[in-house]
């Protein structure tokens, strides 16, 4: 039995005093394993993906990283941060850094590790995302997809525990979209703890290991995405999943 | 127009001159320091402390230079702080222009998105480190143009540095008249220190302002 | 503990003669604005002109009052006038003037923004319901250029009541010659009077032009929501 990584109990958020928008959460991910999860927009899932790297300050519940409670002290939370990657839907590489520089910056600065060791890594993860060549240039001159894959190699290089995924396909062009999606399930495939947040529900099939659904601030499934894409057990879901038969439908 | 007068005293205006220029130049540097650290206990959101820097930025941008000169030169010895004319100068110029560079910092720094912020602090940056390392570097890009600005307005306000007996351009100039009576050469000779020390600067910021605005990392 | 010096505010009719001091520069600033709102726009609608020559003039114009020292000018007006017109006109009036001067530069550069920010359909819609010149103006262009200069405007007045803090350097009396001759009077009381005459000038002048910015960034704020 793999050992259980992060651990959330009883998350509840919401955004000055209005309704809940996450409403105890319940979820825990083992080591190697893929979660993903979907719902519709404004049901939560981004905000939950934010809670857990403590962007959001959540209201009450515990999250726990290797069984240990986290300290959310200024001090404490660059540490805990440290071992979580995560990767935005709008890249948000640093404009004023090349690309190299944008993916030695935090194991230099934060993990105070050696420069050349360092460098040779992150030059040959470069390379394995098909973007060795563009090392030197700065993140203007990228195209989305590009940008994407090398925020993903930017997380990677940090040896993160869990990698957190927020839509990272979504304000990509569609020729790029798979670029981006291959690197991810080659990760996968290599045994890195996601949790992936997406809309890309044929993605999601061939990724996860366990699908969530969530639906206004709750976990309303939760099981192997053949379940979960093949007979899933709540209305909800079946709409929910619907509503994606229909827009593919329309494309035609 | 008296030419032998001008030229007997140009040195005198070259000697005052320089003096402004020295003290601008401390003044301004001392101010962007000023600004900066304003801004960096903003960012941090430091107790107490952002307080105080917010009733500093107030108080200075809400009162005039020439009256913070004379509480500094008359009213500060009374309490057994005595400021050389320098000092005071340099030290009225640092407290007023503090307060106009951390709004210039504040113009970059409000320009940076959150998002990258957040996307700094998830690869485990410290909030110190995202300051300096990924939000300042960005937000100077956009306030250079402000900064220029108020470089210009605070070489325009040394002019106030007479009413504490520094022996600047105004100065020089106010003792000629009252001495000769070369009214005209005097003011001529003002007009035409301050163009030489304001003019270039003032054409290099209109050049910078049209080359920022076009600027990117990577262009 | 040490002696203040704040008794001296207090006796007599001191702080009324300070405030009465204060009105004078104030008063100076409201008038110099009035003159710079009105030639402002005058100048602000002559900088959109397509003549170059008429532009030209008002780059420089702008120019010169960018980068020359409020009090140079202020020198410039009050001892040269002096000498060429045979004039000794009043530190009141070449305030008047200087700031008028300055002030219409800033204001013009300002309504010259805000009119080139009204979208150009504007003017062709009004034009195409047969409207005229100036009642295009007067009646659709004018009230929206108001509403987005306003800010700003109120901004200038601020920095117009604290240059004319200026005019003490060439003789007017106001707050600070009237603070001086305070400090004079009780210079054997009262030798610390200077602390506190000082420190209430620098606070009054704070009292007049904290409400104010903040009424110009409550403007922003409302413009840009």
């Amino acid at each position: 039995m793999a050992e259980t990584i992060l651990e959330v109990s009883k998350l509840t958020k919401s955004f000055d005093g209005g309704s809940a928008v996450l409403n105890e959460i319940n979820f825990s991910i083992k080591k190697g394993e893929v979660v993903v999860v979907v719902g519709s927009s404004g049901c939560g899932k981004s905000t939950f993906l934010r809670c857990l790297n403590f962007l959001e300050q959540i209201d009450s519940g515990e999250i726990l990283l290797d069984g240990k409670k986290i300290d959310i002290s200024a001090k404490a939370l660059p540490k805990y941060r440290e071992k979580i990657g995560m990767v935005f839907q709008s890249y948000e590489l640093f404009p004023h850094k090349t690309v190299l520089e944008n993916v030695m910056l935090a194991p230099l600065l934060v993990q105070k590790r050696n420069k050349a060791e360092v460098k040779a890594e992150a030059e040959k993860l470069l390379a394995r995302v098909g973007v060795a060549e563009k090392k030197d240039m700065y993140p203007r001159q990228l195209s989305g997809g590009q940008k994407q894959r090398v925020a993903i190699v930017r997380s990677l290089i940090m040896h993160p525990e869990v990698l957190l995924l927020d839509e990272i396909t979504a304000a990509l062009d569609p020729e790029m979209v798979r670029e981006v999606l291959q690197v991810v399930l080659e990760l996968a495939k290599e045994g890195m703890t996601m949790l992936i947040v997406t809309h890309e529900m044929d993605f999601a099939k061939a990724v996860a290991d366990r699908v969530i659904f969530l639906d206004q601030g709750e976990i309303i499934e939760e099981e192997p995405p053949e379940i979960f894409f093949g007979e899933p057990k709540t209305e909800r879901a079946k709409r929910f999943l619907n509503t994606f038969h229909y827009e593919a439908l329309e494309d035609k | 127009m008296d030419l032998e007068f001008i030229s007997s005293h140009i040195p005198m205006y070259v000697e005052a001159a320089g003096l402004t220029v020295r003290i601008a130049i401390y003044g301004i540097i001392g101010a962007l320091i000023v600004g900066l650290i304003c801004s960096l206990i903003k960012e941090l959101k430091l107790p107490v402390l952002k307080e105080i820097v917010q009733i500093y930025i107030e108080l200075s941008r809400n009162t005039p230079l020439l009256i913070q000169l004379f509480f500094l030169y008359f009213g500060l010895p009374k309490l057994g702080i005595v400021l050389s004319s320098k000092a005071c100068a340099t030290a009225g110029l640092i407290f007023l222009g503090g307060s106009y560079m951390a709004e210039g910092f504040r113009t970059g720094i409000d320009s940076v998105p959150q998002i990258q912020r957040e996307s700094a602090y998830s690869l485990g940056l410290t909030r110190e480190q995202t300051f300096f390392r990924i939000i300042l570097p960005q937000a100077v890009a956009t306030s250079v143009p402000v900064f220029c600005a108020n470089m210009i307005f605070l070489i325009k306000e040394t002019s106030v540095f007479s009413a504490v007996a520094l022996a600047d351009l105004m100065y020089v100039t106010k003792d000629l008249i009252g001495l000769y009576y070369n009214t005209d050469e005097a003011l001529l000779m003002l007009v035409i220190a301050y163009l030489i020390i304001l003019l270039p600067i003032s054409l290099v910021t209109s050049w910078l302002e049209r080359r920022v605005r076009y600027a990117g990392f990577g262009n | 503990m040490q002696d203040l010096g704040i008794e001296v505010l207090f006796k007599g009719n001191n702080f009324i003669r300070l405030l009465a001091g204060l009105w004078v520069s104030v008063r100076l600033a409201l008038i110099a604005m009035v003159f710079s709102i009105l030639l402002g726009f005058l100048l602000g609608m002559i900088m959109t002109s397509k003549n170059r020559i008429v532009r030209l003039i008002c780059r420089i114009y702008l120019e010169i009052v960018r980068i020359m020292p409020q009090l140079v000018l202020l020198f410039l007006v009050y001892f040269g006038a002096a000498k060429h017109l045979g004039i000794n006109i009043s530190g009141e009036i070449a305030g008047v003037i200087v700031f008028t001067f300055w002030g219409t530069a800033e204001m013009g550069d300002l309504v010259r923004s805000a009119l080139i920010a009204v979208p150009k359909h504007q003017y062709e819609s009004a034009y195409s319901l047969g409207l005229n010149k100036t009642q295009v103006y007067l009646q659709i262009i004018l009230p929206q250029t108001i509403r987005r200069l306003l800010p700003s405007a109120v901004n200038l007045l601020t920095r117009m009541i604290k240059t004319t803090s200026l005019v003490v350097l060439i003789g007017v009396v106001e707050v600070v010659k009237v603070g001086k001759q305070i400090i004079d009077a009780s210079r054997y009381q009262n030798p610390n009077a200077a602390l506190s005459i000082y420190g209430v000038i620098f606070l009054l002048y704070f009292a007049v032009c904290f409400p104010i910015s903040k009424l110009s960034a409550a403007l922003e704020k409302k413009l840009q929501s």
